[in-house]
């Protein structure tokens, strides 16, 4: 009771001086509002911004005579290029002085079929097939091919270092300290930031775009095969070695085949991983999907962004499915695999023969009536739901978004600094106050404190929204376990998709403002906080709640005196996945109105211009990101405390 | 307590001086292990180590596991180490092997300082000289019964065609058979185990360690498995090493008892050594409610003939468990004479046996 009462004696204080800071800055808002807001215009930019801009033509003038670039830069770039054209020639592009890729789409579909076969049996393989003729039937054949090509590429090289990186991590301590913190630092990084500073090493296009892809998706995989070596038990290592196996013949015989369920897993969220990124990868001009939906979404075509988004789908699916149903033991048999094998060799012979069998047949096509469903029943809800869709937009907007706004990017900079770097003090001391205030610092240092204030007020309300959604369904999920199985497949689902799909629906609902790059966030992030808060109620441990069933506790005061207190560690730790998935949503939100850091980023990979002020706003992001981390995290420490 | 008369029977053969007649197979010196970074200064002075594992670790933060433990295994010996959780046992057993590394102190194997050996000399050891069966099984779950039993074989390099033939005549021989082609996972805790001993068996060692085998098991099938070590002992003739928490299982395996506490043997002895002459009030308390007549023989409780005595009674032998002497003693109507190769060693009449008996109620 005594652990219990401390705190609850102690709240009240900090409440009461937390009340007195925001009233002062109220006040002190209305007195000095629209001054010292440090605002820029669209097309503005500081010294700063000119200053990386000309970096950036200083190195694309000497990229061919720089040594660093010669050597260094130039020679990874061209090796990538080398790979993904190669890629591209096998399945998607013309090639080899042909006027089709090597391989048709009949290989192609007999290929998938086959590897679906003997990974993942009957059953997937069907899907994979009836997906991939999906894609043809969409009329995206090559456009899919493309995405495939770019995909596989940044997997291959991704598991290429990532399996022996991971290995490694998981065999010495000393080299898991070391990648712990870097690996954080990765995935804390909001994703799309560092497509903006790679463009000015890579250049713009394929190779780029596959080295922040290959970023993005090798952290899973090093981080799971750690994991999966780690977690093999120690009895069973032992033994081994009490029967004298060496270090080798303990890793290869004993360590990674006990592991290769769990690394497996790791490969499936690299291939996700990428193909995620690969979509969104089309802003710095990967060709694929991804590009038709950015072209569809910045000309507000809804039909051609949905069929593309759903191509985008389909593949996350296949790929999802196959690569989940080779963890399984299975053993395909033989006539059945030498049989897969030779229809697949006479498909692909086919295939590169026949112009029939290369090229998917344009006669039939269900593309374009997809397209226009999907923009009839976008011009439906356009028409009849405005008083929903509307009315919802309006009242979060008018309450959550606009105030908060107002206060952050309305006040002086100084007194919004202040404010922050006390509330930073409040939580967790002096170590949060000095990073907060250097995060403060770097933010007025790229010159885009308020855009950095208004894309600040949007992620609180999307991270606000999340936890409201995180704790109703969480809560429910976690008390009910038929709502469990049933809720849980649709967020698998939902973080198995690419981000860019999501925009697709909420666009067509909200049209593109600042409200609709919220929703979006929202929906990429809920997931995530949703599956936290279940997991905590669940783990409340049962003999708890009986007990407090048996005192006569109703539902309700179960939930708020037992189970949200005793799934605290739950609760902050869904917040801080909360708010930087939320982050990582922003340059995304940019394209469809967010406006803001978002924006700017945008643009910045469009306008050679804006390219400095671009890179700065994908600074600001990060600083962002950093401090909203750091602060959460002491929260967290603080109240689990 | 049927198990504990199986015990006695078969050790009824031998006594304690048979032990040492021979040269031991293993012989631990002054073994110490001290986890913690300054482990080597520790052992260094002499000061530290006298202190109690607690003082040590409050003045140096090491924690010392086994402190200066000495004790010869005889060959062909059931050597049971037994001591409660935290005593240091499942760090000796592991300090043998060198799966943990000893401190300070040696550790004598046919003649060989196994602290000296060499990474690759350890590996040939453990290969073809030890093997160790353990707690949690230690099984590898993608591998069949057949493939876990022939790992051992299979990094020693033996081709697959031998390994099979060896892997299928330790499998008949501890009861597996039928289950070659199972996994693990098929097969229930007694079964795993099975599969382990099997396992251990597989290289055909000298000596068989064994760290708590049967703690995970229930008590049927612990019981069982009991049994099924004694036959293994009995049939294949090994130098055996066993750790266990439970006192009822070492008086029943064990040819001799250490008793472990705080990382320091308190008591090294045949069963009823221990419960007829414990080293002090720890191993006292711990022996109390065994079961004295199953355990005392006659010499524990036997005393110097009387003169008013009448010596023509019947002749026993001082090994013979008080259980089994209870019949004749009480049948008979003169004290009975306890005799080994013709001398009169003492006499065993009515009120002995019933103190020892009637102690247990």
């Amino acid at each position: 009771m005594v652990a219990v009462a401390v705190p609850r004696r102690q709240i009240p204080r900090k409440a009461l001086i937390v009340g007195g800071i925001v009233l002062a800055w109220l006040v002190l808002w209305l007195v000095f509002r629209n001054v010292g807001t440090l605002a820029l215009d669209a097309s503005e930019l500081t010294p700063l911004h000119r200053w990386i801009n000309s970096v950036n033509d200083a190195v694309g003038a000497s990229r061919n005579s720089n040594p660093v670039f010669l050597y260094f830069f130039n020679e990874i770039r061209l090796v990538i290029d080398e790979f993904v054209t190669f890629v591209q020639a096998l399945i998607a592009q013309p090639s080899f002085g042909r006027p089709v890729p090597v391989i048709g789409w009949l290989g192609v579909v007999a290929i998938a079929g086959f590897v679906s076969l003997a990974v993942a049996g009957w059953r997937v393989a069907l899907l994979a097939v009836a997906g991939f003729v999906f894609l043809g039937l969409q009329g995206l054949w090559q456009e899919s091919m493309d995405t495939l090509s770019l995909t596989l590429a940044a997997v291959v090289i991704a598991l290429l270092f990532g399996i022996p990186l991971g290995i490694w991590a998981g065999l010495s301590d000393r080299a898991n300290r070391i990648m712990t913190p870097v690996l954080d630092f990765m995935q804390t990084m909001p994703t799309f930031v560092y497509l903006a500073p790679l463009t000015l090493f890579f250049l713009i296009g394929p190779a780029s775009a596959t080295i922040a892809t290959l970023i993005y998706a090798a952290p899973p995989a090093i981080r799971i095969t750690a994991h999966a070596i780690r977690s093999v038990p120690h009895n069973t290592v032992e033994a081994s070695e009490s029967l004298g196996a060496t270090r080798k013949q303990t890793l290869l015989k004993v360590l990674l085949p006990s592991a290769r369920k769990t690394i497996v897993l790791g490969v499936n969220q690299t291939i996700m991983a990428a193909l995620s990124m690969v979509t969104i990868a089309a802003l710095i001009d990967a060709p694929g999907l991804g590009k038709t939906v950015v072209k569809a979404l910045q000309t507000l075509d809804v039909g051609t962004a949905f069929n593309a988004g759903l191509a985008i789908v389909v593949l996350a699916i296949v790929l999802d499915r196959v690569t989940t149903a080779a963890t399984e033991r299975r053993s395909l048999p033989r006539w059945a695999f030498f049989g897969g094998f030779g229809v697949t060799g006479v498909a692909v012979y086919f295939s590169y023969t026949y112009l029939w069998a290369a090229e998917f047949p344009s006669e039939v096509e269900i593309g374009s009536s997809i397209r226009k469903g999907a923009t009839a029943v976008t011009e439906w809800v356009q028409d009849s739901l405005p008083v929903i869709t509307n009315g919802f937009k309006d009242f979060v907007t008018s309450v959550l978004i606009n105030p908060l706004q107002a206060l952050l990017a309305e006040s002086p900079w100084f007194l919004v600094a202040l404010v922050i770097v006390a509330l930073s003090f409040l939580i967790g001391g002096v170590r949060a106050a000095v990073v907060s205030a250097a995060c403060l610092g770097v933010l007025v240092a790229t010159g885009l404190w308020q855009d950095a204030m208004i894309t600040l007020a949007s992620t609180l309300v999307a991270t606000i929204l999340v936890m409201i959604l995180g704790v109703v369904v969480g809560v429910w999920m976690g008390r009910s376990r038929r709502a469990d199985r049933f809720i849980r497949p649709i967020l698998d689902a939902g973080q198995v998709m690419p981000a860019f799909v999501y925009l697709v629906p909420i666009l067509a609902l909200f049209s593109a403002t600042r409200f609709t790059a919220i929703i979006a966030a929202v929906v990429f992030a809920a997931p995530v906080a949703i599956k936290i808060i279940a997991d905590g109620i669940r783990a409340v441990s049962p003999a708890t709640v009986e007990a407090s069933t048996a005192l006569g506790s109703s539902s309700w005061q179960t939930i708020v005196k037992v189970q949200l207190p005793m799934a605290r560690r739950a609760l902050t730790l869904a917040a801080n996945q909360g708010l930087i998935y939320v982050l990582s949503m922003v340059v995304v939100g940019g394209l469809v109105g967010a406006g803001a850091l978002g924006y700017d980023v945008v643009a910045g990979f469009s306008q050679g211009q804006l390219y400095g002020k671009g890179l700065a706003a994908g600074v600001a992001i990060v600083v962002l990101g950093v401090m909203l981390d750091r602060l959460t995290q002491a929260a967290a420490k603080r109240w689990t405390n | 307590m049927c198990a504990v008369r199986n015990k006695q029977s078969r050790n009824g053969r031998r006594n304690r001086s048979e032990w040492f007649g021979v040269d031991p197979v293993i012989s631990v010196g002054n073994l110490w292990k001290v986890f913690g970074s300054n482990a080597s200064q520790v052992v260094a002075s002499d000061e530290l180590k006298s202190l109690s594992r607690q003082e040590l670790m409050d003045r140096t933060g090491a924690v010392a596991a086994v402190r200066g433990v000495d004790f010869d295994v005889a060959p062909g010996e059931m050597f049971v180490v037994m001591g409660l959780s935290g005593s240091g046992k499942s760090t000796l057993v592991r300090c043998l092997t060198r799966l943990v590394e000893p401190t300070a102190g040696t550790i004598m194997f046919e003649g060989e300082n196994i602290l000296e050996a060499d990474a690759k000399r350890l590996r040939d050891l453990r290969r073809n000289k030890f093997s160790m069966v353990f707690q949690h099984f230690g099984l590898l779950p993608h591998r069949t019964v057949a493939d876990n039993v022939g790992y051992g074989l299979e990094i020693r390099g033996v081709p697959r065609a031998k390994r099979g033939e060896r892997s299928q005549e330790v499998i008949d021989l501890v009861g597996l058979t039928g289950y070659e082609k199972s996994y693990p996972d098929q097969l229930s805790g007694g079964m795993q185990q099975r599969v382990g001993l099997a396992r251990a068996l597989a290289g055909d060692p000298d000596v068989l360690f064994f760290d708590e085998p049967f703690s995970a098991l229930d008590p049927l099938i612990r019981r069982d498995m009991q049994s099924e070590v004694i036959r293994l002992h009995r049939e294949v003739g090994k130098t055996m090493v066993f750790i266990t928490h439970d006192l009822s299982e070492a008086l029943k395996l064990g040819d001799r008892i250490l008793i472990m506490r705080d990382g320091q043997v308190v008591q090294v002895g045949t069963g009823d050594e221990l419960v007829g002459a414990p080293a002090d009030d720890y191993v006292r308390d711990f022996v109390k409610d065994v079961p004295r007549s199953h355990v005392l023989t006659l010499k524990w409780i036997m005393r110097p003939p009387r003169p008013d005595d009448e010596l023509d009674g019947p002749e026993l032998s001082p090994e013979t468990v008080v259980r089994e002497a209870v019949r004749s003693v009480l049948g008979a109507d003169k004290p009975v004479k306890v005799v080994r190769d013709g001398e009169l060693l003492g006499v065993v009449a009515d009120e002995e046996i019933l103190g020892v008996v009637a102690g247990e109620v």
